[in-house]
């Protein structure tokens, strides 16, 4: 806030790394999904990263198929429910990009398309990925998508064009805008949300992650994703 | 061995611009194809964001495989010193360089943004497999193009041996690249294995075989040239060791697999609950594809019938392709084992609730410039033959002389 007259306040513009300033590593962008809170049957996460990043403006072509298009669209978030097979017990969950610290995407794209971040996004180039879905070969996490058809509304935020692949980025467009929120932690009621920085150890999102016991999917992998969760 | 002379394939031009005009319409019409999914996008295929590689893969790598494997004719003869396969080399480097441009355009046209081509030729991240694949299969065309000249310009003659050595161990190096497409891939349960590459190396000494020996005889024969029984026996028997090969290789992965409990799942998908995977594998892989071509190339009898050499490198081609879809479509189709100890009871997005396969059906524009592919592979062989030297006058016995080595 700052003052500009006795009791008149100008509202300070949230404070966003200049365009021209390289990302650091500084910051690592990281979450942990509570399981026990996310609720069964709650898909609001999904339907509020669908409205951010555009992805409720994709149309279902002319003449495609209701089954073959559900598998085609892309999705970056998704709510998967688990049993335990000795115990029986029930876990729900979201699955996004696990933006992982060794990306076997990135590992594999042949151009470079898919890249990492300083600050720990794994991204997609949409001026150099040339649609050859190696990535999505080696995700381990079914967590990108290809573009299967043309796009008639182009976000400004969210690029997308047919043919090229894409994820989760985080709501990176927010994160440079210098706002510290994803879309689908703040579509969670439930908390079961928790983002920020992992570098931060006052950040919400490592405090919870030292207070709950936490895992990451495919450990064996050894990706070192920046999303972890609870109780599975 | 006699001296061998070379001379243009000469058939009749009604029949010579017929077959062309037969192939250059299937090329057509997979153009089209292309033209048709590029315009609308994937979602006029069967692949999905499940199945992200689909029936135009399997045609490319296969056309890609074998085009290596095509090569060792050539390589017997250069860098193994057998004088039998000599003549034999010509055709065999022309054929390497054709199959590669046909497996190369399909897997090019069926990228999401083909017309980015040339930023993969410029854009590169060496730690891809892939980008390395692009200058295995470019420096492979351009060996092989000096190989064929050092064999048909009499004045290079004697480079011939060297370059045929490099283009011997470049060949190498390229399957293992192309095995390792697959290998590299840790994410996913039937991917993953050391195995893949020597594997895609045995399949391309058998598949690029098959294609050779049917384009040989289909050449010579319709031309009238001699193709002796003696030279016919050597390489269909060499074609029936490359089958038995890739069988032992086949039953390694699998036996390797079986072992590891954490691999049962994916075992128990291919070999018996797959579907049409499993009946793809047991059919088509391992019966049409390895026992019966094996079974006919080591006939005493049949073994030495031309029909019957011809329908057994025509079922190791057919095994070829369900091979290569049972790994490229079956290996996608298992789900992911992100969740060990856990059933997925519900998921959003097709994340293989209770084990269940992912879905595919391939379309008919993926088969169109799949088949397009192969039609232009042999389109260009049938014009490389006619215009150049590359078909031997005589493959006689006692031109060729099979018994000496």
């Amino acid at each position: 806030m700052t003052a500009v007259a006795p009791g008149v306040f100008l509202q300070s513009v949230a404070k966003a790394t200049p365009r021209d300033t390289p990302v650091t590593d500084d910051v690592r962008y990281g979450m942990l999904i509570d399981t026990t809170k996310c609720a069964d049957g709650c898909s609001d996460c999904v339907a509020a990263c669908e409205k951010e990043n555009g992805l409720d403006l994709l149309e279902k072509p002319q003449g495609a198929s209701d089954e073959l298009w559900d598998m085609q669209r892309p999705r970056w978030i998704r709510t998967v429910k688990l049993k335990n097979n000795l115990t029986g017990r029930i876990t729900s969950l979201p699955m996004m990009c696990q933006h992982c610290e060794h990306p076997p995407c990135v590992d594999v794209c042949p151009t470079g398309a898919s890249f990492q971040r300083a600050d720990g996004l794994a991204l997609v180039d949409r001026h150099t990925c040339i649609g050859c879905r190696y990535c999505m070969m080696a995700c381990p996490y079914n967590a990108r998508s290809f573009i299967h058809e043309n796009v008639q509304i182009k976000p400004t935020a969210v690029p997308r064009g047919k043919g090229c692949v894409e994820s989760c980025t985080f709501c990176v467009h927010r994160l440079d805008r210098g706002d510290m929120t994803t879309a689908c932690q703040d579509a969670c009621s439930h908390d079961a949300i928790v983002f920020g920085d992992l570098k931060d150890p006052n950040s919400a999102v490592s405090q919870a992650m030292a207070k709950h016991t936490n895992v990451e999917i495919r450990a064996d992998l050894k990706l070192n994703t920046a999303v972890r969760y609870t109780d599975i | 061995m006699k001296k061998i002379h070379y001379r243009e394939w000469g058939i009749e031009s009604p029949r010579y611009w017929g077959l062309l005009a037969v192939l250059a319409t299937i090329v057509a019409v997979g153009g089209f194809a292309t033209l048709y999914m590029e315009h609308e996008g994937h979602w006029v295929t069967g692949m999905s964001n499940q199945i992200v590689w689909g029936t135009p893969h399997v045609f490319a790598i296969f056309l890609i495989v074998a085009a290596s494997g095509a090569l060792n004719v050539a390589s017997v003869g250069s860098v193994f010193g057998q004088t039998m396969y000599k003549p034999l080399a010509r055709l065999s480097g022309l054929m390497a360089i054709t199959l590669l441009i046909g497996g190369l355009i399909v897997l090019v046209l069926d990228l999401g943004q083909p017309s980015r081509l040339i930023v993969a030729m410029t854009t590169y991240n060496f730690k891809s497999i892939f980008a390395w694949n692009i200058y295995l299969y470019v420096g492979f065309i351009v060996i092989v193009a000096i190989y064929l000249f050092t064999m048909m310009e009499r004045k290079a003659n004697s480079y011939s041996k060297g370059v045929g050595v490099l283009a011997f161990v470049w060949r190498l190096a390229l399957t293992t690249g192309t095995g390792s497409i697959f290998g590299f891939l840790v994410a996913r349960q039937g991917y993953d294995a050391a195995i893949m590459a020597p594997m895609f190396i045995i399949m391309s000494f058998a598949y690029g075989m098959a294609l050779y020996l049917l384009v040989l005889m289909f050449t010579f024969n319709t031309d009238d040239r001699p193709l002796g029984d003696g030279v016919l026996r050597r390489l269909k028997n060499l074609l029936g060791v490359f089958v038995a090969a890739i069988f032992y290789f086949t039953l390694v992965y699998h036996l390797t697999n079986l072992y590891g409990t954490e691999n049962h799942a994916y075992e128990a998908f291919i070999l018996r609950d797959g579907g049409v995977y499993t009946w793809t594998f047991w059919i088509g892989w391992v019966l049409l594809g390895m026992l019966v071509p094996m079974g006919i190339l080591f006939h005493p009898a049949l073994g030495m019938q031309r029909g019957a050499i011809t329908a057994a490198a025509l079922l190791v081609v057919l095994g070829g392709l369900s091979a290569i879809y049972v790994i490229v479509i079956g290996g996608q189709a298992f789900p992911l084992s992100m969740f060990p100890g856990h059933t997925i009871i519900e998921s959003a997005y097709y994340d293989g609730v209770n084990g269940m396969a992912r879905a595919y059906s391939p379309s008919l524009p993926e088969f169109l410039l799949g088949l397009g592919g192969f039609a232009l592979a042999l389109l260009v062989t049938f014009i490389g033959v006619r215009l150049l030297q590359f078909l031997p006058v005589s493959l006689a016995d006692e031109v060729a002389d099979p018994q000496r080595g």
